[in-house]
This record gives C-alpha cells, structure tokens and sequence, in this order.
C-alpha cells in the first residue's frame, strides 16, 4: 500500500533476451524417439524386448547361413554336403546358366541377351516419368518389341537366325516373356473391354461382363487347364499350335480381364464433364476415348496396372502346370542333378528365387506407390 | 415424336441404327466363331474318340485318394471323386480364411503400432508375402521344411501336444464318448444365449445408451456352460495323443504335410494381403473421427472400438471378401504340391482317364464361378444394407 517513490523507474518489461534453454533431453533427440516409438508403455516395452531377443536369436544364425558358413565356390556337392550349416550358392553359380536360358544352345544365347536388354532399356525409357518421347518409348515397346523378341528368341531363317523349338526354352527368359506377352496383350485387350463394359449397346456390353466375371471368377491353374486341353479341340482338324501358344493365350486372357477392371475404375474416377465436353466438340466415340478420355484414365490407373503386372508376373510360376520350363521349373529340374544333392540344396534354391521374384516385384510396387503420390500431388492443384 | 426429330441426312450416321450395325456384326462374329468352333470340337473329339456325354460320371474311377473326408475307394465313381475333390477344396478353403483373417488382422493392427520395432516386423511380412509367389511360397514349405524333417522316430514334439515329422503334423483326436451330445448341446446353447445377449444389448443401447458387457457375458458362457456339461455328464470327452507303435505313429489325428503346407502358405500368403486392406481401412477413417472420440472422452481402445473400427469395417470387408475368394481359387495350386484338391482329382486324374476335356474343365469352372458369384452376390446384398445413410 506504500506508495512508490516518484523517481524510481521500475520496469516490468525485460529488455534484453533470456538465452534459449537447450530443449528438455526428454522430449527430443535419441532418447525421446526411443521412449515414444519402443517404450511408449507397458505393452510396447515387452513388446520390443521380446523381438529385439528374438532378432538376436534368429538373426545372426541366418546371416551367417548365408555368408560366412555358406560354400561359395565348389566342383560339385562334396563340399556342401560336408558344411550343412551354411548356403550352397555353389550350386548356383554352377546352374546359373541353366536358371536363366533353360536348353536353349549355347551358341545363341546372345539372343537371348539381346532381347532382354532391349526390353530392358524400352521398359525404362517407359517408365522414367521424366524420358523425353515416351509416347515413342511406348509404341516401340507394344508393337515393335514383341516382334523383335519373338524373332530373336525363336528365330527366323530370312533373317538368318535358326530356329530354336520351344522345347529347348527354359529358365529366366521364359518367365519375362510370359510376363511380357500378358502385358503387352492384356493392356489393349483389357482397354476394349472396360470400354466395352461402359458401353451403351447392350449387346457389347454382355459380352464384356460375361467375359471379365467368367475369367476372374476361375483359378488361373483352370484357365491353362482350358487353354492346354481344350484350345486345341475347338480349331479346325490338322492344326496343331506350338506347345507355347495355348498357355500364352489363356496367360494373355486372364490378364486381360483383371486389367479390364483397372482400367474401368480409372474411367469411373473421370468426371462426366470430358466426355460431354468432347462431344460438345463433335468428336466422335473412338476420338472421344483416344483424345480425351483415356489419356486421363490410364494416367490415374498406372499404380493399379502395375501392381496388375506384379500380381501377373507371380503368376507365370504357374505356367510350369501346362509343362512350360520357367524359372522356378527350372530351378526344380536343378534340384534334381544327383551331382548336387544335398540338405542346403532345396533352400538356397529357394531363397535365390524368392530374392528373384522379390527384387522384381517390389521394385514394381515402389514404382507404383511413387507413381500413386506423383498422380496424388498433381491432382490436388 | 418422330416428326419432332430433325431429319438426318443419311440413315448410315443415325447412332441408333449404327449401335444395331454394330452389334449385330458382332454377336453374328461372336455366333459364327462359336459354331466354328463346336464344329471343329466335334470333329476333333470324334476323331480322339473322346466321350461327347456325361456318362464317364457313373464310371468307376480306379484310382485312389490318400485323403478322403468322404467316403472313396478306387471302385467308387468319378462322380464320387469330384465330391471329394470339392469337400478337400471346402475344407482347405474354410480353414484358410478361419486362420488367415485374425494373423491378417494381427499383422494390420501391428502395421499401425505406435512401437516402431513391431510396425517394421510386420512390414518386413507384408513386404515378403506379398512379392514372392504363392506357388514358390508352397514348394518351400512343402519340399524344403515339411519333407526334410526327421522321421516319425524322431518327431518334433511341442509340448507332447502336437508332433510334427515328414509324414505330418499329429495333433490329439477328441474321443466322445456317451453323454458327450450334452456338451455339445451346452456349447450350442451357450453361443444361441451369447448372441441372444448381444442383440437385447444392442436393443437397450439404442433406446438407453447404457452399454452391457457382451464380451464377458459371451464368454463367460461359452466357455463355462459346456464346461459344466463336461463335469455333470462325467468327461465323457478325452483325447487320444499319437504315439509311435513301430516305425510309424499310431492314434491322434493326423494332418498330411500337403494338407499342412497347402493351409500354411495359404494363411501366410493370404494374411499379408489381408493385413494391408486392414492398414489402408483404418488409415482412411478420417482423423477428425478420433479427435472428435477423444474430445468426447473416450479412450483409445473404446475410439478404437466404437468409432474408428466399425467405419473401417465399412472399407475393409468389400476386398476381404475378394481375398477369401482368392484363398479358394488359390487353393488350385494344391496341383503343385498333390493335395488331391477338385483341380487335381477332377481336371487333372479325372480329365487324362476320361479324356472328357470340355465336360470335366466346364463342371470344374462352374464350381469355382458358382462360388464366386454367390459370394458376390452375398457381398453386394451385404454393401446395399451398410452403405452409407446419406441425407
């Protein structure tokens, strides 16, 4: 209550700056990250004592199966046989050849290789959202690529390339071309019938939901039953088709109808304004989709067609039913080589593969989830 | 009204007469192709000597199934083989989805745990299951785990509860005895009171908001009631443990490595797919939902529960549904592995006795699209009722 003397100054307000506390060790850095993300509780503690105990347990045994235990370099099963705690990827190395071109004779093998890395370099050039020309890109790719490839692969005399039988075909090369001749076919055929099933004429419009529902309401194991024991009933007497041809077809097929349903779902996403707006133009109905409408819908559907392909490229272990000889066909028939026999040899066959497989598909679905926020950021705007 | 309508120059850029044009030509193309084809087909089949009819379906089959839940021998009927190739397809089927829905679950909710170990483990499951395939998946269990255990000799044992060797895994068989009807009819009473109690809890929620514990109540009688049955009617219910007599196991029930492969990468497989649509479903539920729950005073397990759960179910069990449907068409790949599955006895054995290719393929798709046309069917009844009640 005493009054302040009069010519005293007494100011409330600091004028200088406080130097920043260092941030409370607990709320940042290392230590905070471990306490909200691995001891949050109770619960998650165990949780993560229990599979950290349980990584160290299992993993170093694995990774040294693989590595140091492993034979890396050997003449024949001897030497795995006597070290069964570790990989043989002797028998690998030894069967490479084998895995990736099957009996096709040596001497031609660079066809092989050559029409790989030409898929190789046409698939990137398609995929690299940033490649200048990719409309060419593609076009090479569906038309121009699986002819090439089939004349390399099989051969042709004009050409001069001799003729290897499919019979002789194995390993690596037939399971990307499997994969090759489901996209390169079920792409445009899945377009005709998603549009076929949007279609206003009834007729083609049956046709197109009895096709898709048919085929996706089947295993593919029964579609290449069909295609290898009844295709070759219903052509004419006296024709009698490759042994590559049915599965291919039935492969080609049920690809199709899966993407049919990709491409529909991105049609659907598209508003009904650009098909009014391109008949307001007065483009006809092919015009319509090829300028306006499907150049929009399949850029929204790349993530779903891909991870199609992945699901498609599981699948052609399959076609080993119908007596293809694919990768994973061939990697049985390695099996078999008495030389070899051995209890590492089944699973360091089986890991390599699934490394093969694995490799292959989550690289496709990397690129579709960074192809999904690509589409996700330019739609916003 | 015709005469309101501006006259064309020419009938041929009229688009209903052009629709027709069109779709004339192609059901004609389609028709012609069609005949063509059955004409080639008769042809051919005429020529092979191959059946034209059904009847192949009284003949006597001559050849045996290891694994029969009906009644088989080789003098029964190949039309006794397609049931049994159909009820191993059931049964392969069923018992996928039953244990691949909660690993699939488990996996998806782990996706979303805050702890951060635990999230990796199951995206590291995910990421595996999900990019290698199926086929290489089941040859791996099957060839290099299953049949490359010790013999019956040495089985694995866990527990002395179930044992585990080349020749399968043995698990105990029930043994009901006299009186044991009362369990089973107390288990029945027990689940028809538990969803008895659920509905009337549902009932007085809806008029009260006060909420009763169906959980506990449920399973408290589930699992009390036929235990008491157990005791009053004198355990007329034992087990019987496989032992070794010899050089194999005897007793107990016994699970064949196919079987047990099969189902094992069917579930493995199946739940990483599973355990993303579960990620995707719960992530889609807008966060404001949660917020909104929190600021109402709820926990996270009751936001979990009331709120965030039964949106996402909305999401989730469309591409579940086509999951389990993929478990049964997967099951297919049994061909592989020789689990006499309805593609391997019927349009594998069946087909090259019989030679019959277009009846044997046409009944075997017809089940497969039976099944997936009945399941869609139920599906979209299923999505007409919880569809979303907007204004």
């Amino acid at each position: 209550m005493a009054p302040a003397p009069a010519n005293t100054i007494v100011a409330y307000v600091r004028a200088a700056h406080e130097p920043a506390l260092p941030p409370p060790l607990l709320s940042r850095g290392v230590i905070a990250w471990v306490r909200a993300n691995l001891f949050s509780s109770f619960l998650s503690s165990a949780m993560t004592l229990a599979l950290a105990a349980l990584g160290l347990w299992a993993l170093p045994p694995l990774l040294l199966w693989a590595t140091t235990h492993a034979v890396w370099s050997a003449p024949d099963g001897a030497l795995c046989r006597a070290h069964q705690d570790g990989a043989c990827w002797a028998f690998i190395a030894q069967k490479l050849d084998y895995l990736r071109y099957g009996s096709y004779p040596i001497a031609e093998r660079w066809r092989v290789d050559a029409a790989e890395i030409v898929g190789a370099a046409l698939i990137v050039w398609l995929l690299w959202p940033g490649a200048p020309r990719r409309g060419l890109g593609a076009a090479l790719f569906f038309l121009g690529f699986p002819v090439l490839a089939f004349v390399l692969l099989h051969g042709a005399e004009s050409v001069g390339l001799a003729d290897v039988d499919t019979l002789l075909w194995g390993g690596v090369f037939v399971s990307l071309a499997t994969a090759l001749v489901g996209i390169v076919f079920s792409l445009p055929l899945g377009v005709l019938l998603a549009l076929g099933r949007r279609s206003e004429l009834p007729i083609v419009r049956a046709m197109s939901v009895v096709f898709i529902e048919f085929v996706r309401g089947v295993p593919f194991i029964t579609v290449l039953y069909m295609a290898n024991n009844m295709l070759p009933l219903f052509l004419p007497p006296g024709w009698v088709p490759d042994r590559f041809i049915p599965p291919l077809v039935g492969t080609a097929l049920f690809a199709a109808a899966y993407m049919a349903e990709e491409v529909r779902g991105g049609l659907q996403s598209l508003d009904k304004g650009q098909t009014e707006g391109a008949m307001a133009l007065g483009l006809g109905y092919w015009r319509m989709m090829g300028l306006v409408v499907l150049p929009q819908a399949l850029t929204r559907v790349i993530p779903g067609v891909v991870n199609n392909f992945i699901g498609l490229f599981k699948d052609t272990t399959l076609v080993a039913i119908v007596g293809m000889v694919d990768f994973l066909a061939a990697m049985d028939n390695a099996f078999k080589d008495t030389v070899w026999s051995g209890p590492t040899i089944l699973p360091t066959g089986y890991v390599f593969a699934g490394l093969f497989y694995f490799v292959f598909c989550y690289a496709m679905s990397r690129y579709s989830a960074a192809m999904e926020r690509r589409l996700a950021v330019g739609r916003r705007g | 009204m015709a005469a309101k309508e501006p006259s064309r120059s020419s009938l041929a850029n009229d688009p209903r007469v052009r629709g027709l044009l069109y779709q004339g030509l192609l059901a004609a193309a389609l028709a012609a192709l069609l005949a063509m084809g059955w004409r080639n087909a008769v042809v051919n089949m005429q020529a092979r000597g191959i059946p034209m009819g059904f009847g192949f379906w009284d003949e006597t089959a001559g050849f045996d199934i290891n694994q029969s839940l009906i009644p088989y021998s080789a003098l029964s009927t190949y039309g006794r083989a397609f049931w049994v190739g159909l009820v191993n397809t059931a049964v392969v089927g069923a018992i996928s989805i039953a244990l691949a829905t909660p690993l699939g679950f488990a996996v998806g909710v782990a996706r979303l745990s805050p702890n951060w170990i635990l999230s990796k483990v199951a995206l590291v499951y995910v990421e595996l299951m999900r990019n290698t395939p199926l086929l290489l998946q089941l040859a791996f269990w099957y060839n290099a785990v299953l049949k490359t255990l010790p013999g019956p000799s040495r089985s694995l044992s866990f527990g002395g509860f179930a044992l585990l060797n080349n020749r399968g895994l043995y698990l105990p068989r029930p043994l009901f005895g006299a009186g044991a009807g009362f369990v089973v009819a107390a288990l029945a009473l027990a689940i028809v009171g538990g969803l008895g109690f659920a509905a009337w809890a549902r009932r007085r929620q809806a008029l009260t908001g006060e909420r009763a514990p169906v959980a506990l109540v449920s399973l408290v009688a589930v699992a009390g009631l036929p235990t008491l049955a157990y005791f009053a009617a004198g355990e007329p219910i034992g087990l019987s443990f496989a032992k070794l007599s010899g050089f194999n196991l005897a007793g107990g029930l016994q699970i064949y490595p196919e079987f047990a492969a099969l189902t094992f990468g069917l579930v493995t497989y199946t739940a990483g797919f599973i355990a993303e649509i579960v990620r995707a479903g719960v992530l889609a539920v807008p966060h404001g939902q949660s917020e909104a729950a929190s600021a109402l005073g709820l926990h996270r397990s009751a936001t979990m529960k009331l709120v965030v759960i039964p949106q996402a179910m909305r999401l989730i069990i469309p591409p579940l549904t086509s999951q389990y449907l993929n478990i049964v068409k997967n099951s297919s790949l049994a061909v592989f592995i020789g689990y006499p599955d309805l593609v391997l006895i019927f349009a594998g054995t069946v087909l090259n006795q019989t030679h019959a290719a277009v009846q044997v393929m046409a009944i075997t798709m017809a089940v497969y699209l039976a099944i997936s046309l009945a399941v869609s069917f139920a599906l979209n009844l299923f999505n007409a009722r919880n569809a979303l009640k907007e204004r």
